[in-house]
């Protein structure tokens, strides 16, 4: 896939994303559901491959990142009534501002301590929440995304519309990433990961570089947590936990790292443990704690496996590697 | 003899540092390794006491292989390993520093002398007790270096370049250390050495290796007379 | 005035409980280079087997050493079973320096994980005989309980213990020296990965200790903990990750600061306010109130 003029890779995304989205048709709800859901997680992951796998810079946040992205996205809509793809620009934007803030910080920072302030981010950031009376506390605050557009038709589901939002909005997102990375700022980026001195000697702004790869990286993150909150229909507390950052960071290691496209694969994955293991669970009779709980076992132990068995990734085809 | 090297290569990662050395080293002999910078030794001396893999050869003591060993094994085995650059700890205190050389032993009673015979050799260990390592003086350093080694109670002593960096007042001082604990405890040393007069004065023999492998050895006397080695390799 | 003491009371309580849990990530970061988020996940471990032990045994007081020696032993394996090997597995290799921080954070999602599926998802109590009820002096009863008390005084045993120990024995001395040099200490026959195997169960004890205390004035879940392993995280920053003094300092000024905030600012800013605490550390004296070196090197 080298040397892919960049309309001739939006050509290729378009034209399986109308695949998917006409596949689409043909699923119940609930696979419509989890369509969405791959898509977010994709978005999501693509962020730290961004940040990770290119600048070679650690979070453990991100979760933190979409709940900030969400909150905002929700609150313009409802205080300023816009329309929601607007909302979605605006939880981007305002992740992407807190993400330049706190990417000047994390620019100075090295490699533990990084992923201790971004943790503590993660664990503490939601819980914001139950403190200021307008972030709507445990409960937190409903998204309404409207009806499906008339011209749909009555039985285009509103989960099929979600899916097709969602996987716009991923080939947007990969579309620009495939390309931006393509540019100098992506080589300057590996050069940064591969050896942060001699970047800095060849005249690199190590510093700046690193900022813009996190702010891009937050902002990224935080349309995926809008269009997260808009599939919720709501934002809390509970939907932004430690437990969602660790996800994103388990799938970008099952993406291996520093592969874009493996992303989506990473994504797939996270998506099917939860199905897979409750069809584990009630096969074998499981209780209320297994079906909470064997998901997280599952994830942890394909998170642990993978680093220790195969810490540069899964040797998959690179989808879109240069 | 005691130490055989036979055939050894040495990579660090795409380079190799040390390509089909041999050479053998009898008991109790002090046998000064010779090279400028780059050459190998330092690798070579890492090898043989444990920190580096070998990528093929073979080397032994007392005719037992002591390749793919740890180093703290093969401490127990009476290879004890001087590092490059004063290899002292600097955050610990120079009784520690002392303490720590004897630290896996059992014979705490002959820790205790072997103590007590480093402070004799070197007294102004003795006026530093509680001084951190930190504070000594680089020429200090050495001795606290050596000192700790002479403690495990060693028979093979593996020294990288003493004299680094230190004014030849001192580096007469500590060659004159070594001297004295090689004839006394009856010691077989490789003294690694780009200081090549003060090494070649107190060793039997000399080996000189370039770019990885053995291009000239011969007795210390032989060395420091031979007048195309000392222009080639001497310096002088 | 009394406010004023009671606020200290109150930040001695809570600032021993961050000393702890800081102590258990400066010895493993000491011993191996490594930050353990998974810290937070062996206490809860360690915490509801201490939860077992006095269920099964209905003293409390006697379920605080099985606590601690599962805490220990747990620490052990993670370091023997995950990161001995990782370390070898991902040396030179792109992902070097973050499959630490990865392989801790799935230790620690999925210890979580496997306390829920044992233990389940709800609060559970694991009580002391202790009151947690303040103390009353007079008329008015002061935020600090028997069983502050009995943290602090916990805390402040550990400390001494390990500090004795660091200090005195030849185990100590071994700790220490591999922690420093690794090299110049295998020269020196200190056997380091058994030493490190050790230093990581010394830090699964102290967090051990910290969990067993700290529970019995709250609840037990499957992350009751997770709050701690940040405040844990920011008192070892504050105290320059290297040194055991400062980590318990690092604990106790944090434990002081979130006092005073709760106190006199209100609650809403204590987590704003730890994350402004560790960023400005961070950033302007990047090695801590004890550290020494400069920069902060993976
Ligand atoms: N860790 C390493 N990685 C890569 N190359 C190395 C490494 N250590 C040594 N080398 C290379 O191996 C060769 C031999 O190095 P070595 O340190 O053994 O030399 P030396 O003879 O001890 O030199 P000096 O007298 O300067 O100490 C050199 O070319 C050096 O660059
Ligand atoms: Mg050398």
């Amino acid at each position: 896939m080298k040397h892919k003029s960049p309309i001739r890779r939006l050509a290729i995304l378009l034209f399986i994303g109308a695949l998917l989205i006409a596949a689409s048709g043909r699923v119940d709800q609930l696979r419509a559901y989890q369509g969405a859901q791959v898509a977010i997680f994709a978005i999501a992951i693509s962020a730290i491959v961004l940040l990770t796998g290119y600048s070679g810079q650690i979070s453990l946040g991100h979760g933190a990142l979409m709940a900030v992205g969400g909150y905002a996205a929700v609150l313009s809509r409802t205080h300023w009534n816009i329309p929601y793809p607007l909302s979605f620009i605006i939880g981007s934007a305002v992740a992407g501002v807190f993400g330049f803030l706190l990417g000047i910080a994390a620019a100075r920072l090295k490699g533990p301590y990084l992923a201790g302030t971004t943790l503590a981010l993660a664990v503490g950031l939601p819980s914001l929440a139950n403190q200021f009376h307008v972030l709507g506390g445990e409960q937190g605050l409903t998204f309404d995304a409207g009806n499906v557009p008339s011209w749909l038709g009555s039985d285009f589901s509103q989960y099929r519309w979600f899916f097709v939002v969602t996987v716009i909005a991923a080939i947007a997102v990969f579309w620009l990433l495939r390309n931006l990375l393509s540019t100098r700022y992506g080589r300057r980026w590996r050069a940064i990961r591969s050896n942060p001195t001699a970047a800095a000697l060849a005249g690199i702004n190590v510093g700046r570089a690193k900022v813009l790869a996190f702010t891009l990286s937050s902002t990224v993150a935080g349309l995926a947590g809008s269009l997260f909150a808009m599939l919720l229909g709501l934002v809390a507390p509970l939907a932004f936990t430690l437990t969602l950052s660790f996800t994103l960071v388990t799938g970008a290691v099952l993406a291996g790292v520093s592969n874009l496209g493996g992303s989506i694969v990473g994504a797939v994955v996270l998506v099917s443990i939860p199905e897979l293991s409750n069809a584990a669970a009630s096969h074998f009779g499981g209780s209320d704690k297994v079906t909470a709980n064997l998901p997280g076992v599952i994830t942890s132990v394909l998170l642990i496996a993978t680093v220790l068995f195969i810490p540069n990734g899964p040797k998959m085809p690179k989808l879109s590697r240069q | 003899m005691t130490l055989k090297v036979e055939q050894l290569h040495v990579q660090h990662g795409a380079i190799t540092a040390i390509e089909d050395l041999t050479f053998t080293i009898n008991e109790g002999e002090l046998v000064t390794i010779i090279g400028s910078n780059g050459a190998g030794k330092t690798t070579l001396l890492r090898a043989l006491s444990g920190l580096l893999p070998v990528s093929a050869g073979s080397a032994s003591w007392k005719g037992e292989s002591i390749l793919g060993k740890r180093p703290e094994d093969l401490v127990r085995r009476g290879i004890v390993h001087v590092s490059e650059g004063k290899a002292v700890i600097p955050e610990l205190t120079v009784a520690e520093n002392l303490e720590l050389g004897g630290i896996w032993r059992k014979d705490k009673s002959d820790v205790a002398a072997a103590t007590a015979e480093v402070l004799e050799l070197f007294p102004r260990l003795g006026e530093r007790l509680k001084q951190g390592a930190d504070t000594l003086s680089g020429g200090e350093r050495q001795m606290l270096a050596i000192g700790r080694s002479i403690i495990a109670r060693p028979q093979l002593l593996l020294l990288d370049e003493p004299s680094l960096g230190l004014a030849p007042l001192i580096i007469e001082q500590i060659f004159a250390a070594i001297d004295a604990l090689r004839h006394r405890l009856g010691l077989t040393v490789v003294l690694v050495e780009q200081n090549a007069m003060s090494a070649l004065s107190i060793a039997d023999r000399g080996i000189i290796i370039n770019l990885g492998r053995v291009v000239g050895s011969g007795s210390a006397q032989a060395l420091l007379n031979d007048p195309a080695l000392r222009s080639a390799y001497l310096g002088y | 005035m009394q406010i004023f003491i009671n606020t200290i009371l109150v930040g001695l309580s809570s600032g021993a409980i961050y000393s702890l849990m800081s102590l258990a990530l400066v010895l493993v970061w000491r011993s191996t280079r490594v930050v353990n988020f998974a810290a937070a996940g062996q206490a809860i471990l360690s915490t509801y087997i201490g939860y077992e032990a006095m269920s099964s045994m209905h003293n409390y007081w006697l379920s605080l050493p099985v606590a601690i020696l599962a805490g220990a032993g747990i620490s052990a394996l993670v370091e023997a079973l995950v990161m001995r090997p990782l370390a070898k597995r991902s040396k030179g290799t792109p992902v070097e320096a973050i499959a630490p921080v990865i392989a801790t954070l799935g230790v620690l999602g999925g210890i979580r994980s496997l306390a829920g599926l044992i233990w389940g998802n709800n609060f559970i109590q694991y009580t002391s005989p202790l009151s947690s009820k303040g103390y009353t002096i007079g008329q008015t009863t002061i935020p600090f309980s028997p069983q502050n008390a009995a943290i602090v005084i916990g805390a402040v045993v550990v400390m001494a213990m390990f500090a004795a120990i660091f200090k005195f024995t030849r185990l100590g001395l071994a700790l220490r020296a591999a922690s420093f040099q690794p090299e110049i200490s295998r020269l020196a026959g200190v056997r380091v990965d058994r030493i490190r195997t050790i230093g990581w169960a010394f830090a699964g004890a102290a967090g051990a200790v910290a969990g067993a205390l700290v529970t019995p004035t709250s609840y037990l879940s499957p992350n009751s903990l997770d709050l701690l392993l940040v405040s844990g995280f920011v008192a070892a920053v504050i105290g320059g990750l290297e040194s055991l003094i400062g980590a318990v300092v690092g604990g106790v000024v944090l434990g002081l600061g979130f006092a005073f905030i709760l106190q006199y600012i209100g609650t809403s800013v204590t987590f704003s306010a730890a994350f402004i605490i560790l960023v400005i550390v961070l950033l302007i004296r990047p090695q801590g109130i004890f550290g020494r070196r400069s920069g902060r090197e993976a």
